[in-house]
C-alpha cells in the first residue's frame, strides 16, 4: 500500500475533487518522496490553476490584483495493489522541487514550470520542455514576451571533444526533434534531446472543444497510438459520466488495442532489421504490419482505428462473419510472424548487433520511472493490463512479457513475446466474441470530479487525468504519453555507445515526438 | 543463407498491382471512408470541404453532411477543388509538359513533419513497403532538401516548426514541387484554431498537390502522385 496518501482510488474511478487532500508544501514533498521510496510510482504530476472558489460555488475571495494559486497534483500508483493515490498542495510563484530527491519527477516539474508558470525551487535541470508560453497560468499571471529559441544546451568541454547537432529535420520520414551529442571521437559522452517541435496545444484544445471535436484531437495525440489514447479519453469520460459499456464493446476495444500493439511491434522489428541492413526481415515485417492495419481498416474504416473508440462503446461493431474472417487472417499472419521472427532472432549477425547495445538497467528504470517495453526489457514488470486492469483485461489476462538484459536485443525480444501473446489473445477473443449490444448513451459529466484513466499502449502507460468544474465541463485535461517518461532512457542508453549506434538505439525505443510534445 | 531463401519462398510476392485491376471503389473495405458519393436525395446537400474533413463516421451520419464512399482517389491540384457539393472532386490534373518531362519518371521527395500526429508520416513510410512499392514508379524519399525535387509537408505547421519548414523549402532549388498531405497540412485538421499552430501550409509556400485524409490512405497518396506526374 502507499503510505500516507490521503485519497485512494483506482484506474478509471472518478472521485470528488474536494476530497483530494491539500497538504502543506513540506508535508506534500515528504509524503510523495516517501511513497516513491516505498515502491510507488509517479503516474502524473501537474498543475491546476485555482479558480478562486468558483468551482465550489463559494464567492471569490481572492483579490483581483493578486496572483492566483496553482494546485499541484500528484497521482501515485502502487502497481502491486492496483491502487492510485492522489495528493495535492497549493503553490504560489514557486514550491520546493521534488526532483533532487525523486528523479522521476524531473520532466513533470519542467512541465509544471512551463505550463503553469510556477517555479520548482532547486530543480537541477530547469529548462523549457516543449518551448511555449504558459497555457495554464494562474489568475493574474503577467507574462513577458516569449522567446522560443532560448534553450541552454549542456556542453562538455575538453580537447578533442566535439559536438554533433541533428534535426529537427532528419534524414528519413521521421517526426521533428533536435539531438545534440557531445562526443569524443565516435564515443558519445552526453546526449541532450530538445523536443517541442510537434507542440500543437493539445491539452487546451481538449479543455475547450465540444465533445465531437475533442474526440478527434484525442485520436490525434499520437497517430500510431490512436486506440490507446482514445481508450484513455473515453475511459475518463465514461467514469465521469457513469457510463457502463457492454461486453461486446469492451472486447472490441481490447481487440483494437492489441491489433495496434501488433502492428507497431511488427513495424519496429522490421525497422530494427532495416537499421542493421538485414533486408529480408525488414521487408516482410513492413508487409505484416500492414496486415494488422488492414484489419483495423476493415473494422473501423481507417487503418489506425480512427472512428472506432467512442464514449460508451464503439463506433462500429464486429459481426460474427467478420470475426471468423479475422480469425483466418490472423492465423495466417501468426504463422508468417513466427517465420520472420525466427529468421531475425536466430541470425548470429543480428544478435551480434543487438546484444550489449543501449543498455538500461533495472535500477535506472525504477529511479527515472521508465514504463512499457523499456522497463519490461530490464526485468521490471510494469503493465497497466496486468497491474491496473480495466474492460476486457479484467477477464482475459495477458501475461506481461519480460527480459532482463535491458539492451536492444532485450527490447526486441520483449516486442516479439508481446506480439505472440497479443496474437493469442486476439484468436481467443475472436472465437468467443459476445453478441453486440447498443452503445450506452453518453450522459452528462459529474461536476467537480477527478479521474485518471490509464491504458497500456504499445509504448507503455498512457494516462489521461480529467477534472470537471461545477457545471460538469472539463476544467483541466492532462495527457501523458509513455514517451514522456521514456525519452530520457534514450539519452541514457547512448552514453558510452558510439554515435553510429544511435539509429539502432533510437528505434529500439521508437518514442513518440507528437505524444511527448502534445 | 538457406533459411533466408526458404523464408523468401514462403513469403511470396506481395506487391499490389497499381492501378488496380478492379474498379477503384471496390479495392478497399466497405467501411472505408473516402471520396464522398451523391446520395439518393442528392442535389441540395451542403458543400463539404474535404481539405478540412477528418473523415470521421460522425461526419457522414445524419445525412446533412458528406456520405463517404469507397473510392480512394481524392487528391486535387487546387484547394478550391476539394470543396465539393455533389460528390464530384476535380481530381488532380497533370503538371505542365516541361515539369513532367523533368520529374515524370524520376522524382525525389523530402518529407517535413511540422506539428503532425505522425499518422501521415506513417502512411508515407508505408508507401515504401513491398505492398505499395513507391520506388517502382521512380519516386523516392531522400535525406536532404538539396537532393529533392519536391517537398512533402505534413502537420498543422506548429509555431516551433515554422522556421525549419521555411528553411527546408528555401534550401530546395527550382523547379520544385510542394505536396500538402493530410487534413492538418490542408486546414489545421483537428488542431485548427489552436494558437500553437498556423493551421496548415502557409501561403509563402505554394502547394502543387493537395492530398486530403486523416491520414490519407497510401492508395490516395499514390493515386495523387501519379496523376500529378501524368501517369494515370
Amino acid at each position: 500500500m502507499i503510505p500516507g496518501i490521503g485519497l485512494l482510488t483506482h484506474n478509471r474511478w472518478a472521485v470528488p475533487w474536494d476530497e483530494v487532500p491539500i497538504a502543506a508544501a513540506a508535508d506534500f514533498r515528504a509524503t510523495v518522496i516517501a511513497a516513491v521510496r516505498a515502491g510507488a510510482r509517479l503516474v502524473l504530476f501537474f498543475g491546476v490553476p485555482e479558480t478562486g472558489g468558483l468551482d465550489t460555488g463559494r464567492p471569490d475571495d481572492s483579490r483581483s490584483d493578486a496572483r492566483g494559486q496553482t494546485r499541484i497534483v500528484a497521482v501515485l500508483a502502487d502497481d502491486a495493489s492496483g491502487r492510485l493515490g492522489v495528493l495535492s498542495m497549493l503553490a504560489g510563484e514557486s514550491y520546493p522541487a521534488l526532483t533532487p530527491d525523486c528523479p522521476e519527477a524531473h520532466g513533470f516539474e519542467r512541465e509544471i514550470a512551463e505550463q503553469c508558470g510556477v517555479v520548482p525551487d532547486g530543480h537541477p535541470w530547469l529548462k523549457p520542455l516543449r518551448r511555449h508560453p504558459p497555457d495554464h497560468p494562474p489568475l493574474g499571471f503577467r507574462a513577458g514576451p516569449y522567446d522560443r529559441d532560448a534553450y541552454p544546451f549542456a556542453r562538455v568541454d575538453g580537447a578533442q571533444v566535439h559536438e554533433v547537432a541533428v534535426g529537427p529535420v532528419h534524414a528519413g520520414i521521421i517526426e521533428p526533434g533536435h539531438f545534440r551529442f557531445q562526443a569524443h571521437g565516435e564515443q558519445v559522452l552526453f546526449l541532450e534531446i530538445m523536443l517541442g517541435y510537434q507542440h500543437r496545444g493539445v491539452e487546451r484544445l481538449l479543455e475547450q472543444l465540444p465533445l465531437e471535436r475533442a474526440l478527434a484531437v484525442a485520436e490525434s495525440i499520437a497517430g500510431d497510438s490512436v486506440i490507446a489514447h482514445t481508450e484513455s479519453f473515453c475511459g475518463a469520460l465514461e467514469a465521469l459520466g457513469r457510463l457502463q459499456k457492454g461486453v461486446h464493446a469492451q472486447t472490441v476495444r481490447g481487440i483494437a488495442l492489441e491489433l495496434e500493439r501488433s502492428a507497431n511491434h511488427l513495424g519496429d522489428l522490421g525497422a530494427l532489421a532495416g537499421d542493421i541492413a538485414f533486408a529480408p526481415a525488414a521487408a516482410y515485417c513492413g508487409r505484416l504490419r500492414g496486415e494488422c492495419l488492414n484489419l483495423l481498416l476493415e473494422l473501423s474504416g481507417n487503418r489506425f482505428g480512427r472512428g472506432l473508440i467512442r464514449p460508451g462503446g464503439t463506433g462500429f461493431d464486429l459481426p460474427p462473419d467478420m470475426a471468423a474472417a479475422f480469425r483466418d487472417r490472423l492465423e495466417r499472419l501468426s504463422r508468417d510472424v513466427e517465420d520472420v521472427a525466427e529468421l531475425l532472432f536466430e541470425n548470429e549477425s543480428v544478435r551480434a548487433r543487438f546484444e550489449g547495445v543501449g543498455v538500461i538497467s533495472r535500477a535506472d528504470c525504477i529511479e527515472l520511472g521508465f514504463v512499457g517495453p523499456t522497463a519490461r526489457a530490464a526485468d521490471l514488470t510494469r503493465d497497466v493490463r496486468h497491474d491496473h486492469p480495466y474492460g476486457v483485461f479484467r477477464f482475459a489476462q495477458i501475461p506481461p512479457a519480460t527480459a532482463w538484459a535491458g539492451d536492444v536485443a532485450a527490447r526486441a525480444q520483449v516486442r516479439r513475446l508481446e506480439l505472440r501473446r497479443s496474437l493469442e489473445f486476439l484468436a481467443e477473443q475472436l472465437r468467443h466474441l459476445p453478441a453486440n449490444q447498443p452503445p450506452a448513451p453518453c450522459g452528462a459529466l459529474q461536476p467537480n470530479e477527478f479521474v485518471v484513466a490509464m491504458t497500456e499502449g504499445w509504448r507503455g502507460e498512457v494516462a489521461h487525468a480529467v477534472l470537471t468544474d461545477g457545471a460538469g465541463h472539463i476544467r483541466r485535461y492532462k495527457v501523458k504519453d509513455p514517451s514522456f517518461h521514456n525519452w530520457p532512457a534514450l539519452a541514457l542508453a547512448m552514453q558510452g555507445n558510439q554515435i553510429s549506434d544511435f539509429p539502432l538505439c533510437n528505434k529500439s525505443f521508437n518514442l513518440s515526438y507528437a505524444g511527448h510534445d502534445l | 543463407m538457406l533459411k533466408i531463401l526458404l523464408a523468401r519462398l514462403r513469403q511470396g510476392r506481395r506487391t499490389m498491382a497499381f492501378p488496380p485491376r478492379i474498379p477503384r471503389h471496390e479495392v478497399l473495405p466497405v467501411r472505408f471512408r473516402g471520396r464522398p458519393v451523391s446520395t439518393e436525395a442528392g442535389g441540395d446537400r451542403a458543400v463539404i470541404d474535404l481539405g478540412a474533413s477528418l473523415f470521421s463516421p460522425e461526419e457522414s451520419a445524419g445525412g446533412a453532411g458528406a456520405v463517404f464512399g469507397r473510392d480512394y482517389a481524392m487528391a486535387a491540384r487546387t484547394r478550391e477543388g476539394l470543396r465539393v457539393g455533389t460528390g464530384e472532386v476535380e481530381l488532380a490534373r497533370a503538371l505542365e509538359r516541361e515539369t513532367r518531362r523533368l520529374f515524370g519518371r524520376s522524382l525525389r521527395l523530402r518529407s517535413v513533419a511540422a506539428g503532425s500526429c505522425n499518422g501521415c508520416e506513417a502512411e508515407l513510410v508505408a508507401l515504401g513497403n513491398i505492398v505499395f512499392d513507391l520506388a517502382r514508379f521512380g519516386v523516392q524519399f531522400v535525406a536532404s532538401p538539396r537532393h529533392a525535387d519536391g517537398l512533402v509537408v505534413t502537420g498543422a505547421v506548429s509555431r516551433n516548426m515554422q522556421e525549419a519548414l521555411a528553411k527546408t523549402y528555401d534550401a530546395m532549388s527550382d523547379p520544385r514541387l510542394v505536396l500538402a498531405v493530410g487534413s492538418c497540412a490542408l486546414s489545421g485538421g483537428p488542431f485548427a484554431g489552436s494558437p500553437e499552430v498556423l493551421g496548415g501550409v502557409p501561403p509563402e509556400i505554394p502547394v502543387d498537390l493537395y492530398v486530403p485524409g486523416c491520414p490519407p490512405h497510401p492508395l490516395t497518396l499514390l493515386d495523387g502522385l501519379l496523376r500529378l506526374l501524368g501517369r494515370l
